[in-house]
């Protein structure tokens, strides 16, 4: 018996929908054996992990903190990975955002009024679309591949917050430690649910999850980035052009990830500091994969992917487990995602058929 | 010590953890295949060699260990990519999170710890000369790793086996159609380059800074795949170019010696900016890319 992929007539919705539920399950099976051979009770952990988010309000609202730089990044990735613009460095646009975000405060620490925050937000913004720059004119003027070039420049922007950081941008009074003063009270994005740590930022990332569906799947830009990434040459001499998409897709990254910095440290941090970003950028690419790149897919996506952040800590705690494992757990998960996902568009067929040939 | 015999003389193992990881995604990348998780498989790769070595199994030991691992995680990644025809972009992400998220907690309480590295093996007589005499006294890796550079550049030069890689990268329609089984050749390949990666963390962690931190390849692996590019695909410039990000990773070493007044981080964003500026340079010759680029590079193949 061989076994084949062949592919369907038509790409089958209901696996589109199962895909990311079967891979979660195999992913769960191989992380279990995992937890066994690192002498974990995985029942303890599985419980910790993805269930103790959900059981309180105090977890459920972490989740909720945690679900809004997600949702945001991956909703900006999304776009471009769909017009297959691999943007890979949300990390550093993130940061950078969280950089210029911090200069109002840093350099104004007494100022006073509401116009800070949403002037820091604009800012930080601002920054993660400057960053996503040079790898969109590397790409379209010099033929660079995005990929490396937006991973190089998050590289470079840990190195530039480490600078600020432990030079001008020190707390005098911070007893020498890494990281900027605590921001005033006008720079802090004010609560939305009252006794929670969750901000006005979750609005905002939910409403660019209903401007991406808008945008996407029912305006004619978003309808030329698809056929962009499904059909370049066909998209090419149907007018549409390359190089805007490019720009587009990398600017609305950074853009997207720059706001998801801006609104970390005006939000549940409250000051620059190094551990920022907990690798929202990279989790966010595996966010953007699971939502199958879909505006209303990466609500769902993100909103799990945040609970298995708050699990994961809750594991750290109570079933004694190593932080790293919440990243292996990640990282399975999208392997097994890409593996299930294929059956959206080819069908396993056993032993011998017409069309198609062995390999 | 001058900067510059300084330079000379630790160029070479600076380049190696660079120079091994580019060679197997040479091979990788003339099969047609773009592998992009290898930043994980070397963080893997790494410290899996530091364990055998910190437990007192030696250097041999880790290295094969090490070669293993690697091979393992990028046959997941051929799993996806060729066996399920994933998107190999994504398949190469996924695969360098798992590598990496792996590492950290593989590594988990090894943190911090060192191993003592390798001796070094000096030519007689060239050790000797005034400037460049560093550059003849290699630890046995760094000798074998230039023997592999030939031994792939004659592969590729000479043999069958490299004219079928290339084929089977140029046109694997063609290649299939003549009787070479496309998909098995692109796993040997891939296979081939995790070893090499696996091989690369080892050197990093347990020969030129025997010690393991979380995180301590810091984007070798990303730059590995870009010297691919800029060796637009040849044995010869692949070298060349991991021996000049050898130097440059060499410069905040000298920099601190020779009491220069930059900031430190400065000096350790360098080699990311210097990859950035010379891919720039590279790519947009095209017609340098066109001439020895790889024609179905990262395209999905199968009926």
């Amino acid at each position: 018996m061989t076994l084949r992929l062949v592919r369907r007539e038509k790409a089958s919705t209901r696996m589109a929908v199962l895909a990311p539920l079967l891979a979660l399950l195999a992913a769960m099976v191989l992380n279990l054996l995992l937890f066994l051979a690192m002498g974990k009770d995985p029942a303890a952990v599985f419980h910790a992990m993805l269930l103790e988010p959900f059981s309180s309000w105090a977890g459920f609202s972490e989740v909720l903190l945690k679900m809004g730089p997600l949702l945001l990044i991956a909703q900006g990735l999304a776009i471009g990975f769909r017009a297959k613009v691999f943007n890979i460095g949300a990390e550093g646009q993130f940061i950078l955002g969280a950089i210029f975000a911090s200069a109002i405060p840093v350099y104004f620490p007494q100022a006073t009024g509401a116009w800070i925050w949403p002037a820091m937000l604009v800012l930080g913004a601002l920054g993660g679309a400057l960053w996503a720059v040079v790898p969109a004119f590397w790409r379209v003027r010099l033929n660079a591949n995005e990929i490396l070039v937006t991973l190089m420049m998050s590289l470079i922007a840990i190195q530039v917050l480490n600078y600020l950081l432990l030079g001008p941008w020190k707390d005098p009074m911070g007893f020498n430690f890494p990281q900027s003063v605590m921001f005033q009270y006008d720079a802090m994005i004010p609560i939305l649910l009252p006794g929670t740590r969750v901000n006005v930022s979750l609005l905002i990332a939910l409403f660019s999850a209903l401007l991406a569906w808008a945008y996407m799947q029912r305006s004619f830009g978003g309808y030329q980035f698809l056929v962009g990434g499904l059909a370049p040459k066909a998209a090419t001499y149907a007018g549409f052009s390359e190089a805007r998409a490019i720009w587009l897709s990398l600017l609305i990254g950074g853009f997207a990830a720059g706001l998801a910095g801006a609104a970390e440290v005006a939000g549940p941090i409250g000051q620059l500091q190094r551990s920022i970003s907990t690798g929202y950028g990279y989790a966010a690419i595996i966010v953007a994969y699971l939502g199958g790149l879909h505006p209303v897919g990466i609500v769902a996506s993100s909103l799990f992917m945040a609970a298995l952040y708050i699990g994961g800590d809750n594991a750290m705690v109570s079933a004694d487990l190593p932080v790293a494992a919440v990243r292996v757990f990640q990282g399975t998960l999208l392997v097994c995602y890409l593996a299930a996902v294929t059956f959206v568009r080819f069908r396993l067929d056993f032993g011998a058929s017409v069309e198609g040939g062995r390999v | 010590m001058s900067g510059m015999s300084f330079i000379l003389a630790g160029m070479l193992a600076a380049a190696t953890p660079f120079l091994l990881a580019a060679l197997g995604e040479l091979v990788v990348e003339r099969a047609g295949v773009l592998n992009l998780g290898l930043e994980g498989i070397m963080a893997l790769g790494a410290v899996v060699a530091f364990i055998v070595v910190y437990h007192g199994g030696g250097h041999p030991a880790a290295f094969a260990v090490a070669a293993l691992a690697g091979c393992a995680l990028s046959l997941v990644f051929g799993f996806l990519a060729l066996g399920v025809r994933a998107n190999q972009v994504a398949a190469g992400l996924a695969v360098g999170i798992l590598g990496q998220g792996l590492s950290s907690l593989i590594g988990n309480s090894y943190e911090s710890l060192t191993v003592t590295g390798l001796a070094k093996w000096a030519v007689p007589g060239l050790a000797d000369l005034p400037v460049v005499g560093g550059l003849f006294v290699q630890d046995i890796v760094v000798w074998l790793s230039l023997l592999a550079t030939a031994a792939i550049w004659g592969m590729f030069r000479f043999s069958k086996l490299g004219l079928i890689l290339r084929a089977v990268g140029e046109n694997p329609q063609a290649a299939r159609a003549i009787g070479y089984r496309v998909i098995a050749i692109r796993y040997g390949a891939v296979a081939f380059g995790g070893a090499m990666a696996g091989l690369a963390g080892a050197y990093a962690s347990t020969v030129y800074t025997p010690l393991w931190a979380d995180g301590m390849i810091a984007g070798r692996g990303w730059i590995a795949l870009a010297l691919v590019v800029f060796g637009t695909w040849l044995t010869g410039r692949i070298f060349f170019g991991a021996l000049l990000f050898g130097a440059v990773s060499l410069a905040s070493l000298v920099a601190q010696t020779e009491g220069w007044a930059v900031p430190s981080q400065l000096l350790s964003s360098l080699p990311y900016i210097v990859t950035i500026i010379v891919l720039g340079i590279i790519t947009s010759n095209k017609r340098l890319l066109k001439v020895n680029g790889v024609a179905s590079l990262g395209e999905p193949f199968g009926p």
